[in-house]
């Protein structure tokens, strides 16, 4: 996007008031500007030279640079900024550009030569009258065309832009194309006459203009544009005449656009023509110049007419989400420079007239957006598609599968339904008829409770599973359901994990090393005890692991888990003939 | 005249030691010679092994031992390049891998949630396997008198026997349809006296439209949004277990809640989900369900037993359902329910599901790689 640099006093005088620097940002933010970066003529300088930066010193003017939208041309100065500035906030109302009514006689006139045709067919031109330049808005009229010729006239390829002092000149104009021996001037910045084949080599070392020599260097012919006295104005797309060189006292500007693309053209000359005549003694008002081509054809630029387009009500609510009316969406538009009324026809469409500052302008979406912008994106009630929340504890329990699997385990999925032997006597756990859900008409004395643990199940299968070749790693994440007061049902479902490692020896270790592994991806750290940031392990005393080899975990200073080698009579019960350690921990206290 | 020996031949031949003279030799004798002097056990039959010893082609001064691997003493002596490697036998697999393994149903489960997700369903809170009779059957207007109620399909519970709280004003909307109808039902479908008690009993949820239920209760409160709910978990049956039939399964369950839902909507969510693992050739049989109207049986042709197999059930839930809850008349919830066991049992090859899930199943059958399998 291109940034324009400007100074912020000269921009604040502009705008009637001064803004502190985040007030400033917040205006540039509503409006789709962004303020790029707060520098002064001296840091860029020094940047550009690569040199160390002093430090700003006071009285340094301060520039601001903006970053506008590259569509919108019409920003591209300190002039069109602060104006659509003033009249976003309300300060101003849109101008109305005219075009001076003169007679066609008295108009001055611009004869196009055939043999342009061969390099760079178009031309327009126009006037701005009775002009009073100071230092700053000169500044602002060069550094317009140079972020014109940047941008929208693609480094002079498609559009260059001329400016001279029309009282140095004498019209009617030739906008021309010659062999380059035949064109004698002397340059902008040069005292000397050069032959333009000779200019072209001369530039070649010109770090600033030998960008452009490619675009008719090996073209027969150059364009060129003369004056009844054959005073060279310019040699577009390089270089102006010295003679006609426009200066802080020039009075009468005298402005042409060659080309190679004539809407871009009248683009570009409508923004000189609409920025600039602001400081015209008749302001907004432009002089025509009638361009004549070889074929007798006539037309006059500039054409400040507006683009009418009519754009229904309901488009623009309906895009924007708001309910609004005719009249606050007219006012809407009025704030972002295009004018709009009711339309006559029907009761809820909109009249928009475009000003010729607004290019950007296309369709009706473009009004739309316009709305919008004026309306504040940050004032439009949120409408919210349906959004997709992953289950927390779903999502946890995934992420510990994978990553026990990773571990070498191997997963199970077992009953929830178990007998109640099974679920505390074979555990050698009494059943204090406080944990469990008892079923009330089981089929079989396999469905007789819901577990409160996952060990019946893990140890059952490796019961089942004798032939398995050791050592066995199995593991299994699933839900136990305990009684609860504070549930509807009065029982509520909790998740855990378990695993169990079953082999020639108990492999007590491995278990305690996959419970530091499961609580390191929690990201939780290993704290002495009684320390209640982390985790830490404490010797526990539970009646179905072995005394000595079995322990609680602790996080956060609560008990979270439990791991051990399974006592040698539950090993019996199960019928297990070999070793086995267990480790079981509630997930949902990660959550 | 005593008895006289006489000369009778002049000579005396002894074969025998003839023979054994030959062989003590090293003549040739014949091969019955042999035989009868083996089983006279005059001979014992030896074996003489000789070698003759001469250089070969891979003749060296030295003993030189195969390498089996290449070790780090290798590469630090540098010795690598004079290693050669014993012949490797490729003919026979590899030892096996040492991994951990996920369970295939819970494989197929993420599966089907991926698929839920892409088409932009969320997920339900499932973790409640306890429910009260109230949101397992009354408020997806079941009568109490369905057969599905009986204790011999359901798992009523000991304890804790009863739910204590149920919201009261839903109830006794729940009560009014069940008894006397209203939004536009006749109501005398079930004319019964509904009881409190009955709603109040606890039991393991028998299908996962029990937490739909409750979902879609809480949906009802909202200012409407339309929501595209999914679960896959748990529920149980009072069944005995055999080759088909697991008294613990898993539910799956999708449904759509929208203003102006049609047939159409439904038969369109279920190819498109269906589709998603290959079964694109659908077709619908009308069918009863107490909870929705109409109903529809999803039959999908499978091309390995070349018939058409049922695989899931479908419908649009009654207003009598949706109405009491408060939600406008104009919304609709299409939904479909199917088991998870089913497909993956096809998916898998496997025709019983006890070997499916449970304690009994081996734990190695969980190894069988499936990657990408449909």
């Amino acid at each position: 996007m291109p940034t324009v640099s400007v100074g912020r006093d000269r921009l604040f005088a502009a705008l009637g008031r001064s803004y502190t620097q985040e007030e400033f940002e917040d205006l540039c933010f509503s409006f789709g500007i962004e303020l790029d970066d707060v520098t002064t003529e001296k840091a860029i300088i020094s940047k550009e030279k690569h040199l160390e930066e002093d430090k700003p010193s006071a009285d340094d003017e301060i520039i601001y640079k903006i970053e506008v939208p590259a569509n919108r041309y019409d920003l591209l100065c300190l002039e069109g900024l602060a104006q659509a500035l003033r009249i976003f906030n309300g300060q101003e109302k849109i101008p109305r550009y005219t075009v001076a009514e003169i007679s066609k006689e008295s108009m001055l006139k611009m004869h196009v030569k055939k043999e342009t045709s061969l390099i760079r067919p178009f031309v327009v031109c126009a006037v701005l009258r009775g002009i009073t330049f100071d230092e700053a808005s000169y500044n602002s009229f060069i550094d317009l065309q140079d972020k014109l010729h940047q941008n929208i006239c693609r480094k002079r390829t498609l559009v260059a832009i001329g400016t001279h002092d029309l009282d140095t000149l004498q019209g009617p104009f030739t906008y021309e194309a010659l062999p380059p021996p035949e064109i004698n001037f002397v340059p902008l910045k040069q005292v000397k006459n050069f032959r333009a084949d000779e200019l072209m080599e001369f530039y070649k070392s010109d770090l600033k203009l030998k960008k452009f020599l490619h675009i008719i260097e090996n073209s027969s012919v150059f364009p060129v544009i003369y004056d009844r006295n054959r005073t060279v104005l310019s040699l577009p797309p390089i270089i102006n005449g010295a003679h006609s060189a426009i200066t802080l006292k020039t009075k009468n500007v005298f402005i042409e656009c060659t080309a190679t693309d004539l809407t871009k053209a009248k683009i570009v000359l409508n923004t000189m023509v609409t920025t600039f005549s602001t400081y015209c003694k008749r302001k907004f008002e432009v002089e025509p110049v009638e361009v004549i081509s070889f074929d007798g054809n006539s037309s006059v630029f500039p054409d400040l007419s507006e683009y009418n387009m009519e754009v229904p009500l309901s488009y623009i609510t309906g895009s924007i989400g708001v309910p609004l009316e005719v009249d606050e969406v007219t006012n809407l538009l009025k704030r972002m420079q295009l004018n709009a009324e009711k339309a006559g026809s029907g009761a809820s469409s909109i009249s928009v007239s475009v000003p010729p500052t607004r290019s950007d302008i296309l369709h009706p979406c473009d009004v739309m957006e316009d709305v919008a912008i004026a309306y504040g994106y940050n004032n439009i009630p949120k409408r919210k598609l349906s959004s997709l929340k992953p289950l927390p504890l779903n999502q946890l329990s995934d992420l510990f599968r994978s990553e026990i699997s990773m571990n070498g385990f191997t997963e199970v999925l077992t009953w929830i339904l178990c007998s109640k032997k099974e679920n505390f006597e074979m555990l050698n756990r009494k059943d204090d008829k406080s944990t469990a859900v008892i079923i009330g008409n089981p089929r079989s004395s396999d469905f007789e409770v819901v577990r409160t643990s996952l060990m019946p199940g893990m140890l059952k299968t490796v019961g089942h599973n004798k032939d398995h070749p050791k050592p066995i790693k199995i593991y299994e994440v699933g839900d136990v359901v305990l009684l609860d007061d504070k549930k509807d049902v009065g029982a509520s479902n909790c998740r855990l994990l378990a695993a169990l490692y079953c082999g020639a020896n108990s492999g007590f270790e491995l278990i305690h090393s996959l419970a530091d592994r499961i609580m390191e991806v929690m990201g939780t750290t290993f704290v002495p005890v009684p320390d209640k940031s982390g985790y830490y392990i404490e010797q526990s005393d539970e009646p179905e692991f072995l005394l000595g080899r079995q322990a609680k975990i602790i996080y956060k200073g609560r008990r979270i888990g439990i791991f051990g080698i399974v006592h040698p009579e539950v090993l019996n019960n199960f019928d297990i003939p070999d070793p086995c350690s267990f480790l079981e921990l509630d997930i949902e206290n990660f959550l | 005249m005593g008895k006289q020996v006489s000369r009778k031949v002049q000579h005396v031949e002894d074969k025998v030691k003839d023979l054994l003279i030959s062989v003590q030799s090293g003549q040739a004798i014949s091969k019955e010679d042999i035989n009868s002097l083996k089983a006279r056990k005059l001979i014992v039959a030896q074996t003489w092994k000789g070698y003759s010893v001469r250089k070969g082609p891979n003749y060296a001064p030295k003993r030189k031992k195969v390498a089996t691997d290449l070790t780090r003493e290798n590469l630090q002596k540098g010795d690598w390049k004079e290693l050669e490697f014993k012949e490797y036998n490729f003919n026979a697999k590899g030892p096996p891998a040492e991994s951990g393994h996920l369970h295939p149903l819970l494989k197929v489960k993420q599966q089907l949630k991926n698929i839920f997700l892409q088409l932009g369903f969320e997920e339900m809170p499932t973790n409640n396997f306890v429910e009260s009779s109230f949101w397992n059957f009354d408020a997806l207007f079941q009568p109490q008198q369905h057969p599905a109620r009986d204790s011999h399909d359901t798992f009523f519970l000991e304890a804790p026997s009863t739910t204590r709280e149920l919201p009261e004003d839903y109830v006794e909307l729940v009560k009014r349809v069940h008894e006397s109808g209203g939004y536009g039902s006749r109501g005398v479908k079930y004319m019964y006296d509904w009881k409190r008690e009955e709603a109040n009993k606890n039991l393991l949820r028998t299908h996962t439209t029990a937490v739909s239920t409750r979902m879609l209760y809480a949906l009802a409160k909202q200012p409407f949004s339309p929501k595209r709910y999914f679960s896959i978990d748990r529920v149980f049956r009072n069944e005995s277990v055999d080759r088909t039939h697991l008294a613990e399964f898993h539910h799956i369950e999708g449904l759509v809640c929208d203003r102006g839902l049609t047939l159409g909507d439904l038969i369109g969510v279920l190819n498109d989900f269906f589709s998603c693992f290959g079964m694109s050739k659908l077709r619908f049989k009308p069918a009863y369900n107490p909870y929705t109207e109409p109903s529809m049986e999803i039959f999908s042709y499978h091309e390995g037993l070349k018939k058409w197999v049922e695989i899931g059930n479908s419908g649009m839930f009654r207003p009598e359902m949706l109405l009491p809850m408060g939600f406008p008349e104009d919304v609709r919830v299409i939904a479909w329910g199917l088991s998870l066991e089913r497909p993956t049992m096809i998916l898998y090859g496997i025709d019983n599901i006890r070997d499916l899930f449970g304690h009994k199943v081996l734990i190695h059958s969980a190894n069988v790689v499936f990657l990408a399998a449909w």
